[in-house]
């Protein structure tokens, strides 16, 4: 029985129009190829990201961890020399760079005899005298960084930290098994040495003898080490270093998941209509004595069929994708997280069976609805002749209702482990309810309005509003898909406009010094300070001296910034979210907190806060919360009067310089770099060049994500297509009588194409209502909580209407193409079918 | 006036047997006449030809004095718009539409205001009895009410010319016959020409005229 109804019910359709089945399954397959790739990718990057630091960290239990400018090297002897310490391993580490053309290198310093006890993937097996090692001028090469930089051993090369220029010769380059990222590896004594960081260590990696409790070991560590230095495990790194890139991987994740539920809508929409085209043939198979059971069997296997069948279709294409994706923008997908770090796919075999059965699923939930309800049609029903039932039951409206609602619900919940998690789910039930609910209220309001439309495009008002389920169904892709895209747009457009504004208030110098690439290690000492203050052709000289500190407890260090507040102070001169803290008389000193900090320490303006600085520990207060886009970990901002009292350090690593009206940048630059020691290792650049490098960046992150909003527009007009193309083929006696009662064919098209206008301006109407809150979601929850940051609403108008616009003309087209197809058939013919 | 001159139709092959062969008839406003003939004798094709929906081999067919053929596809429908009115078999109404608006359909297709139009069928919705059924959808009508909302939309806007194409294979005997003595009747009061393709004897009674129409030749019956 079960075969006569696959036969009966399945095959006859798949024979009539394979083409539709085809899309759907297309639908399914493409919406899988965008999750399983990024998601892949995603993974992938993660796995070497934690490989490399599992790699580097060897078989050390324990690390001590210093902040970015290191820690005094007096630390060492007294953490080897404690009871329970079976060898401790000092490690410096630093970015040096070659030229403008090469991303900067990761140098590690080691003791290479007892890096050789923790590190042995790095050292072992090399013969490291003879490799050259303990040369002051050698430096051992990864394979990933002699291919990068174009060397091979014995070639010398000149690398930049700092104001400092070194030559180096590649003693060895390491098998590629080694270490799979860019490397470079010195005796640590040498490196401190060469490049100016003597007495200096940034880690050290320790292992235990098993002999003392490890608690009791950690215990004694902990109460040798200095503020802003701490001991952790490598797991713990690893996390720390995974949790900078989560919630970016986080938010593509889901938003390629959501890729997916607009696919499964397509499903959906594709489903419901075929189901609806062939109620009469399951009311014959019903009225011959085929179970409800099987019925509703054979249907429920069709939909999970397509659904498995776009799945295998869609891990391949995915694959393929990822590979593709992987070449052109690499692993972050633009983003700029993993720009150094040389990656291959690993697919796992648990991800690609998750998306595998993602395919199913979402197909079979897209089917479940319409399967119910024909298999449980009454037969009468079904065999009369006419338009499928369109009594509409205000369940699906009040369910939607209630998705909203709990959707509202959801976005007070705290984050999860970190993450918005809430906010994702809210942004689910809310497209869900959206769909359930906005069609029925717009086609609601439309009747309400009685729109006076001439013929024949009253007819098309009249069918839509008469047949408020179909209309429904036919826009629920374009609802979603439009929807997404509204809510992609609005959030990228805000984040763009906030970030020009912020950009317009931190960089209000002409110019800015950097006084070298490699992190903090380059410095302008008070002397060349002066000279830079003293050069005529600068109007103003303003000073920033920046430093890692480890603020906030299990997350990476916060950058703090000491900077000259300016004539307007730093009330006015930083972007602040909120007002400002009243200035306290006999106070502690004011620090200014990035929304991140604020966020983590839950901290306002006015509360104190401590901060590990100087000797001891130093207590500020809050003058207020700032925007913050350029550093992910937190900042803080101080007076540099404050922090040389506090530190004694007179050095800084920024300048921004107010040009003279008639000074030129050039003429500028060289004056500057001729005021310091070694004016070549200067990075300077025109406000304007850091304006549009900044936005090349941001343009970049979110390069992909256009991809992605055309995929799921490109599937809601599909959508679209296969609604229109559906009814004007079961529609085919309409129009037959239309032309009898002398309707050109042409007016038919146009007819049909007024009706899928009106259907796509409700769809995309709905969807831009449920992508405007979608938007609010993104900005003010998920980007809020995944990366702190906030932004001012900023709606594109225009984009949006042209957007708007083109998806109601794409949609008319769709619909003029169907009916011409439609009405290309013999119209005496079809007015003889059963109407 | 509808005249017909030596229609040929055939379909396939040049050498298969022709559908129509050398079809002549001259009908004057006011008559009302009956095509009979068997299942697949070609009574459809003669009233798609009268229609303009499909066109002879060869032959001539003129609509007062207009020639069919000489009209693009587009002249045709609205040819077909202004001076013709279709009743069909399976009645064909528009489900989202209600019977006033249905009725109203070939009044607003040929411009006149939604207003007018709809007094307009309104008046001839009373005339065949449906007037309390104006704002209902064909949906909760019955086959004979159905059919008769459709004679109403074939002959609100006043055709010249109305076709008629198996009205009552739908119906009951009791429907078809009121449905029928409604078309005559509407269809002679307007003095209109009416042509009334069946297999119906019955039906066919009911008319002024009946022609057979067999073997491709139209003869009278």
């Amino acid at each position: 029985m079960i075969r006569a109804l696959w036969q009966a019910l399945v095959g006859s359709s798949l024979r009539a129009q394979p083409g539709r089945t085809l899309l759907a399954t297309l639908a399914i397959a493409a919406g899988i190829a965008l999750g399983y790739s990024v998601h892949l990718l995603n993974a992938s990057a993660d796995a070497e990201f934690r490989r490399a630091a599992l790699q580097l960290s060897g078989e050390a239990e324990l690390l001590v961890r210093g902040p970015r400018q290191g820690f005094d090297e007096q630390l060492y002897p007294q953490i080897a020399t404690l009871d329970g310490i079976a060898i401790a391993s000092p490690v410096l580490e630093f970015q040096a760079s070659r030229d403008a053309g090469n991303a900067p290198l990761r140098i590690i310093g080691i003791d290479a005899l007892r890096a050789r006890e923790l590190q042995p993937a790095l050292v072992a097996g090399q013969s490291l005298p003879a490799a050259g090692l303990f040369e002051p001028d050698s430096i051992i090469l990864s394979a990933a960084a002699a291919r990068s930089h174009g060397v091979a051993a014995g070639d010398l090369l000149d690398f930049r930290a700092g104001t400092v220029t070194v030559a180096l010769r590649v003693a060895a380059v390491l098998p590629d098994g080694s270490y799979r990222q860019p490397l470079g590896i010195m005796d640590i004594a040498a490196a401190q040495w060469r490049f100016g960081m003597t007495g200096v260590l940034h880690r050290i990696d320790i292992r235990l003898d098993g002999e003392v409790a490890a608690a009791a070991v950690q215990k004694s560590i902990s109460a040798l080490l200095p503020e802003g230095v701490e001991l952790l495990t490598p797991e713990a790194e690893n996390l720390r270093s995974a949790a900078l890139t989560r919630a970016y991987r986080t938010n593509l994740d889901m938003l390629a998941l959501i890729a997916l539920f607009t696919g499964a809508f397509l499903v959906y929409s594709t489903q419901t209509l075929s189901m609806l085209r062939r109620r009469s043939q399951v009311a014959l198979m019903r009225a011959l004595g085929a179970p409800r059971g099987t019925v509703l069997g054979v249907l429920l296997a069709e939909g999970t069929l397509i659904g498995a069948a776009g799945a295998v279709i869609g891990i391949a294409g995915g694959f393929v994708l990822a590979r593709q994706l992987l070449a052109s923008v690499g692993m972050d997908l633009g983003a700029g997280y993993f720009r150094n770090l040389q990656a291959a796919l690993h697919p796992e075999p648990a991800a690609a069976l998750f998306f595998l059965l993602l395919g199913p699923l979402f197909a079979l939930g897209g089917t479940l609805a319409p399967a119910i309800e024909i298999a449980g049609m009454p037969a009468a029903r079904g065999l009369r002749a006419g338009d499928p039932d369109e009594r509409v039951s205000a369940f699906p409206a009040l369910a939607g209702v209630a998705a909203i609602g709990s959707a509202a619900m959801l976005l007070w919940a705290a984050p999860s482990t970190g993450l918005p998690l809430h906010g994702h789910a809210a942004i689910a039930l809310l497209l869900a309810g959206a769909t359930l609910a906005f069609p029925p209220a717009a086609i609601r309001l439309l009747k309400l309005a009685r729109l006076p439309l001439p013929l024949p495009h009253a007819l098309s008002l009249a069918r839509l509003l008469a047949t408020p389920r179909l209309t429904a169904i036919g826009m629920s892709s374009i609802l979603v898909s439009f929807s997404l895209v509204v809510s992609m747009l609005l959030m990228i457009h805000s984040f763009r406009t906030s970030l020009d504004a912020w950009l317009d208030q931190v960089l209000p110098a002409d110019i800015y010094v950097r006084a070298g690439g490699g992190g903090e290690t380059a410095f302008l000492s008070g002397r060349e300070q002066q000279r830079i203050a003293s050069i005529p052709q600068l109007l103003r000289v303003e000073f920033l001296r920046s430093r890692s500190l480890l603020l906030l407890p299990g997350r990476p260090p916060v950058t703090l910034i000491a900077r000259d507040p300016g004539v307007d102070g730093f009330s006015r001169s930083l972007p602040l979210v909120g007002a400002p803290a009243a200035p306290g008389a006999d106070g502690p000193p004011a620090v200014w907190i990035s929304e991140l900090v604020a966020d983590v320490l839950a901290l306002q303006p006015g509360d104190p806060i401590r901060l590990p600085l100087g000797m001891q520990p130093q207590i500020f207060a809050v003058g207020g919360i700032w925007r913050d886009y350029a550093r992910q970990n937190g900042a803080v901002v101080m007076d540099l009067a404050d922090y040389r009292r506090i530190t004694g350090d007179q050095t800084v690593n920024d300048v921004a310089a107010w040009l003279a009206p008639d000074a030129r940048v050039t003429e500028i630059s060289g004056l500057i770099r001729a005021a310091a020691d070694d004016g070549s290792a200067l990075e300077i650049t025109a406000t304007a060049d850091l304006r549009r490098l900044s936005l090349d960046i941001f343009d970049r992150s979110f390069a992909v994500t256009w991809a992605l909003q055309a995929a799921a527009l490109c599937i809601g007009l599909l959508g679209v297509w296969l609604a229109f193309n559906a009814q004007a083929l079961s529609r085919r006696r309409e129009f037959g009588m239309l032309r009898h009662l002398g309707l050109t064919r042409r007016e038919i098209s146009v007819m049909l194409g007024v009706e899928g206008a009106l259907g796509a301006a409700i769809g995309a109407a709905c969807g831009m209502v449920a992508g405007g809150l979608i938007g609010l979601i993104l900005i003010r929850v998920i980007n809020r909580q995944s990366f702190h940051w906030s932004m001012d609403l900023a709606v594109p108008w225009l984009p949006l209407a042209a957007l708007f616009t083109g998806i109601i003309l794409c949609a008319a087209v769709a619909a003029c193409a169907g009916a011409a197809m439609a009405t290309r058939q013999e119209m005496t013919r079809a007015v003889r079918e059963d109407w | 006036m509808l005249t017909l001159k030596h229609l040929h139709k055939s379909y396939r092959d040049p050498g298969d047997r022709p559908v129509l062969r050398d079809i002549c008839l001259e009908l004057q406003p006011g008559d009302y006449v009956a095509v009979v003939g068997e299942s697949g004798s070609g009574k459809s094709t003669l009233l798609n030809l009268i229609a303009g929906l499909e066109l002879p081999d060869s032959g001539r067919i003129l609509l007062d004095g207009q020639d069919l053929a000489l009209l693009d596809d587009n002249e045709r429908t609205r040819l077909r718009r202004r001076r013709m009115g279709f009743v069909f078999q399976a009645f064909l109404l528009l489900p989202h539409l209600t019977v006033l608006d249905n009725a109203a359909l070939s009044l607003r297709l040929n411009g006149v205001g939604h207003r007018e139009s709809q007094q307009r069928a309104a008046a001839l919705l009373g005339a065949v009895g449906l007037s309390a059924h104006l704002h209902r959808f064909p949906g909760t009508l019955s086959g004979g009410e159905s059919q008769r909302v459709a004679i109403a939309r074939a002959l609100a806007h006043q055709p010249g010319l109305v076709l008629a194409d198996e009205p009552t294979g739908n119906l009951d005997a009791g429907s078809a016959s009121q449905v029928l003595d409604l078309l005559r009747e509407q269809v002679k009061s307007r003095d209109s020409i009416g042509i009334l393709v069946t297999h119906s004897s019955a039906a066919a009674a009911s008319a002024d005229r009946v022609l057979r129409l067999a073997d491709g030749i139209l003869r009278p019956e």
